[in-house]
């Protein structure tokens, strides 16, 4: 080894501890975002020492240099593009989208590694092994994070896709990729077994994804990214770069680690939710209109909200995922900082699951000028529910379920929030309408409930408005 | 370049994912997003084995794979960083001041 990709290498070295110091940042909301720039800066560090790597090696032919030029300036301002224009809304896509590319482009240095070796026949298991995995996970990942993303900016349909065969072909494709990895262990020059494996590959993100419901998009969400994760470690294997092993498995370590929070916190097995079909909650606001109420529930008018809400000492939020379709959160900010203008006290219960990814609810909140420090997680909120005065929960659902404590029913043993717990407690609803597990919220029809039949974002407004009237 | 023997790669690739599951873990769900679409971002390193996959490529067909591994990679790490900076200097303790004038305008009008 020469004194060039010596030193490169200790740089390698460097940025990976950068990456491992920058996620250790975001433990807390104050240091996050110096922890963000320092493991940006250290993957710049890297990308430099790259460039540096190949000039002093000088087999790059020119168009090669014109290859990794524009192929890396053309990505870049797509990237910067895509990053600065997103909503936030739309966040669960985006991610998807990169965790597609990443995956993709994982896949893409395997199969140019394998396609370009001097003498592909005599590649061993040490390349053509981790080559194969590195193709089908970033291939699987690719196809599946596209859909995945289509379903959430609702392209694709939301709601679970199943055709005939579907379970089955889920069965077959997994067996095709071990045929598939043999072989080409076997052959690595086997182009037949290169391209069979990249086209099933492809093939099984796509029905791995469909069948399953939008509403288990987090946990979808969660996986694909450690799915990506393990690809570009794969790659490291493929290229005998440290620095690629480490951060893919940082980030497969941090996939991982949400798949089991998110899949915990919807009371469902990992498994459960890639076999699919338990539902979707795209389809709760069909049945809008404040009609079909049974008798039971207690319907109440922006003006019985606001008296309550201004003589309240302590206020909690319940924001649900309904908030982020009304796209409510900004209205939800206004009628909280009134609030805390005026002395109240003002907290969030953000359940882990609430939004559209891990910990999405967190961040609208965040946009709409919502300080960190009022975001509670839900076993923090959970012992203040009984000194609230008013619970007002918007657009959540099943995670505020007392039925969830008792057994026999689709949520039990799901952790919720203890929402029937506060002194009183203000439901906004278009309808009576399911949640995705599509049963009877009992809160409804507890007598301390008020129903305010009305969509979010007006709902909030009206609120706001007869708020300011009583505290002026 | 074949200077990394296979039990030095394991060792990496184990100790890697400790170290992962050590540090993920203590991060608050509040900011589960931006450590999502953060570690996104780290995984953006792809784009160096593109580079290195560039620079060794001498068929046509290489050259085409290096430059799709090159545009997603290259965006997938840019992306990455400037999303979650964006998302990240959201969070405050305190609203804005800025905002906060927003506010009291509005309040002023109600």
């Amino acid at each position: 080894m020469d004194t060039v990709s010596n030193a490169v290498q200790y740089i390698f070295l460097a940025a990976a501890a950068c990456f491992v110091m920058g996620l250790h940042l975001m433990n807390h909301p104050r240091t996050a975002r110096r922890g963000n720039t320092l493991s940006a800066g250290a993957m710049a560090l890297a990308i430099a020492a790259t460039v540096w790597l190949v000039t002093d090696e000088n087999v790059i032919s020119s168009t090669g240099w014109l290859v990794l030029i524009s192929g890396g300036v053309l990505g870049a301002a797509l990237g910067l593009w895509a990053a600065r224009e997103v909503q936030m809304t739309s966040m669960p896509q985006l991610v998807s989208l990169f965790n597609a590319v990443g995956g993709g482009a994982a896949a893409l240095i395997a199969v140019g590694d394998l396609l370009q070796a001097d003498h592909p026949a005599a590649l061993g298991t040490r390349v053509s092994l981790p080559g194969a995995l590195d193709i089908v996970i970033g291939a699987v990942t690719l196809s599946g994070s596209l859909v995945a993303a289509g379903k959430l900016q609702g392209v694709v349909s939301g709601a679970p896709v199943v055709f005939p065969g579907a379970r089955l072909l889920n069965v077959l494709l997994p067996a095709s990729f071990v045929a598939g990895t043999v072989w080409l262990v076997l052959a690595p020059d086997s182009q037949v077994a290169l391209y069979g494996l990249v086209a099933v590959a492809l093939l099984f993100g796509v029905t791995m994804v469909l069948p399953i419901g939008g509403a288990d998009m987090p946990v979808v969400i969660a996986l694909l990214n450690a799915f990506t994760g393990s690809a570009v470690a794969m790659a490291g294997f493929v290229l005998d770069e440290t620095a690629l092993i480490i951060a893919g498995m940082l980030v497969s370590a941090s996939g991982g680690i949400l798949t089991k929070l998110m899949a915990d916190a919807m009371n469902r097995s990992i498994a459960n939710v890639v076999i699919g079909g338990f539902g979707t909650g795209d389809s709760a606001p069909a049945t809008a209109g404040a009609g079909g109420a049974p008798a039971q529930v207690r319907p109440v008018s922006a003006d019985d909200v606001a008296i309550q809400l201004a003589y309240a000492r302590k206020v909690i939020f319940v924001p649900g995922y309904g908030l982020a379709a009304a796209q409510a959160q900004h209205e939800l900010g206004a009628l909280a900082q009134l609030l805390t203008d005026h002395g109240i006290d003002v907290s969030y219960a953000v359940h882990p699951v609430a939004g559209r990814m891990p910990g999405h609810m967190n961040v609208l909140l965040a946009e709409a000028n919502v300080p960190y420090t009022q975001l509670k997680e839900m076993d923090d909120v959970n012992p203040e529910f009984p000194q609230a005065d008013v619970a007002l929960v918007i657009g959540a659902n099943d995670v505020t379920n007392p039925i969830a404590r008792r057994p026999g029913n689709a949520i039990s043993g799901m952790p919720i929030l203890d929402v029937d717990k506060a002194k009183s407690i203000v439901v906004i609803k278009r309808s009576m309408g399911h949640g995705y597990a599509g049963i009877d919220n009992e809160l409804y029809t507890d007598p301390k409930t008020g129903m305010f039949f009305t969509d979010a974002k007006k709902g909030l407004s009206e609120l706001k408005a007869a708020v300011g009237e009583f505290v002026g | 370049m074949n200077n990394l023997d296979l039990l030095t790669a394991i060792t990496v690739f184990v100790l890697s994912v400790l170290v992962g599951i050590e540090v993920i873990s203590k991060v608050p769900a509040t900011l589960h997003t931006p450590l999502m679409s953060g570690s996104n971002a780290v995984h953006g390193i792809v784009v160096i084995g593109a580079m290195l996959i560039a620079a060794e490529s001498h068929t046509w067909l290489g050259y085409a794979l290096a430059f799709v591994a090159m545009v997603f990679g290259a965006m997938n790490v840019v992306g990455g960083y400037v999303v979650t900076d964006r998302m990240l200097e959201m969070f405050r303790a305190k609203p804005t001041a800025e905002k906060s004038v927003t506010q009291s305008q509005e309040k002023a009008e109600v």
